[in-house]
């Protein structure tokens, strides 16, 4: 009881502190950054800027049919994590309830059944991700501390939260505190790593639409 | 014993003699063995041990000792609706002190005490309920001149063993409970060199208590403990998974106020605060009064009275999934941080690139001119 003394109380303040923070550093580095002017003449392609951006985000859900081979299992495995992850984290009542009390917002849950079924599949899915990328040597040469580490903290409140559920290996209250420690440690990685695309995917995407598109690549 | 001692006793009969002479049949005397073994979990060839344990037990002193308490623990453990035959056991319990229930005052009662204590030396049981203060020299409670702290180191000496009834006792309680004013602490903090079992709840279940008893009487020994020093039998399983609603858990069926649909549909208390998850006690499947009911199926979320700290784990109502109050105390200072740093840092960035641009426009000094340099 303690340890969820702590985890609920100290470890939650301090990884809420840094997780803001951290994501508003980023995203003020980002805003207030140097924008080299560019002065080059667009090509005769060139739509709106607003709109290549938007094709792109749209564009990047699917990969072009010659890389679809290839990367399928990936994509597939992928598109089950995410939205797996996104159904725990914000169909859950108890999560719900964790937003509610942050912010005052209130939604509509699943239920708790049907979440345990989502978190044993995205669970299979996240190990897949890692057998996957741990099998493929090119893969494996350029993954980095940032590729491993954003796994490890996230799929560690997928797992503890299933042993938590289903009292697994400890008593309930310890797999909750590190349950929440495990999502307290996720929060204070997220705005340093790769993980920070929860935030930003859309607007790299973005980006590097804009910028193709002034180069009139189709 | 002198004639004149108020507190002579007759000579001790056993349990069995003394249940035949008021009439209880073996039978009885079986049935309620084998109802307290069953609460406790027990195998069904304990029932007879615990029968014949019993009927051969001696009237066992116990000396309850109350502290920093409310008498809850007392008024609960008096009223215990299990079989009567269980309120006959508590005549064969010499309660020779107890502030609440003994006749005797001032000297007299604290006479008793130390005459129990000497008579049964190294027998007798001592029954603690509410938590000791240790902060300055621990003036905050005493009895006939005596600090808590005092009392209980006296007391237990030469006991056979301590029973800490009800949350304070067990873990502080509420006299521990932050900023603990007094510096109250659990009885198993203070008493290390004998067995204390800790039987917790705000108060404890009345059976729970009993239960407790009649094992000590029947076994003579300790039943088995969790790592809180709590009988298995009793807090060996949270109240969350024997509630009867627990389906409306799994199904995602919640109350969310006290007076909605959900709460008149007796779906799960959890958004309202519910602390079954967390709780070890035996409420749902005991029951209170005689069976009757417990705080959830009367429509109020668990509070966790039977956990250490129960009183400061974060609010009565507030799901236990939230985070405690005061987690973004220092949001508003991070979010300022987090934009301040990005971007002095931007600026930063910016700046040297703009150093770096200007160098570059700067015309590039040819070999020739280089060597005229």
């Amino acid at each position: 009881m303690e340890l969820l003394e702590f985890a609920r109380g100290p470890a939650l303040t301090f990884a809420l502190t840094v997780f803001i923070a951290g994501v508003l550093f980023r995203i003020a580095v980002i805003a207030f950054m140097w924008r080299t002017k560019d002065s080059s003449v667009g090509s005769e392609r060139e739509r709106p800027a607003f709109l290549a951006a938007l094709q792109e985000i749209g564009r990047r859900m699917w990969p072009l049919s010659v890389y679809r081979q290839r990367t399928l299992f990936n994509l597939i495995n992928g598109y089950v994590f995410h939205i797996g992850l996104a159904i725990i984290v914000f169909l859950l009542l108890p999560h719900i309830l964790f937003f509610q009390d942050l912010t005052g917002l209130y939604w509509g849950h699943l239920p708790n059944n049907l979440i345990y079924a989502v978190s044993i599949i995205t669970l299979i899915s996240l190990i897949a991700a890692l057998v996957m990328r741990l099998g493929n040597p090119a893969q494996r040469i350029i993954s980095t501390f940032d590729d491993y580490f954003s796994w490890l903290v996230t799929f560690l409140p997928v797992l503890t939260g299933i042993l938590a559920t289903m009292h697994l290996g400890a008593r309930y209250e310890t797999l909750l505190a590190l349950h929440i420690l495990s999502v307290a440690l996720l929060l204070i990685y997220l705005p340093f790593g790769k993980l920070m695309h929860f935030f930003l995917v859309f607007v790299t995407r973005s980006q590097t639409g804009a910028h193709l598109n002034h180069r009139g690549a189709q | 014993m002198a004639d004149n001692n108020p507190f002579d006793r007759k000579p001790a009969r056993t349990l069995g003699e003394a249940l035949n002479e008021r009439g209880i049949s073996r039978r009885s005397f079986l049935k309620f063995a084998s109802y307290t073994a069953s609460i406790m979990a027990l195998p069904p060839a304990a029932a007879t041990a615990m029968a014949e344990g019993l009927a051969a037990a001696r009237r066992q002193s116990v000396i309850w000792l109350s502290f920093q308490e409310c008498t809850g623990c007392t008024e609960s453990f008096t009223r215990a609706k299990a079989p009567s035959i269980e309120d006959l056991i508590f005549d064969f319990i010499s309660l020779d002190y107890h502030h609440t229930l003994q006749n005797a005052s001032g000297h007299l009662a604290e006479l008793a005490r130390e005459q129990a204590m000497e008579e049964n030396k190294g027998e007798y049981l001592v029954i603690v309920d509410g938590s000791v203060p240790l902060k300055d020299d621990g003036i905050y409670s005493t009895i006939a001149g005596m600090t808590n702290l005092q009392m209980l180191e006296d007391t237990v000496r030469n006991a056979k063993a301590v029973i800490s009834v009800g949350s304070c006792a067990a873990f502080g309680g509420i006299p521990g409970a932050d900023p603990n004013p007094t510096g109250a602490v659990a009885i198993d903090r203070i008493i290390t060199d004998k067995p204390v079992i800790n039987l917790p709840g705000c108060p404890p279940i009345p059976e729970v208590m009993t239960g407790t008893v009649a094992y000590l009487l029947s076994f003579d020994g300790i039943p088995e403990l969790d790592h809180l020093g709590r009988p298995k039998a009793f807090f060996g399983e949270a109240i969350h998974d024997r509630c009867y609603r627990r389906p409306f858990y799994e199904k995602g069926m919640f109350a969310k106020s006290f007076d909605d649909e959900g709460a008149r549909q007796g779906w799960c208390l959890f958004e309202v605060g519910c602390k079954g998850p967390v709780t070890y006690n035996a409420c749902a499947t005991l029951k209170w009064n005689g069976g009757v009911s417990f705080p959830i199926q009367s429509g109020h979320g668990c509070l966790g009275c039977s956990e250490p700290g129960f009183w400061d784990l974060g609010g009565f109502y507030k799901p236990l999934s939230t985070g405690k109050d005061g987690v973004l105390k220092y949001a508003a200072g991070a979010a300022a941080a987090g934009v301040a740093i990005g971007a002095a840092s931007a600026y930063a960035v910016r700046s040297r690139r703009k150093t770096i641009m200007g160098n570059a426009t700067q015309p590039v000094a040819t070999p020739d001119e280089k060597e005229a340099k």
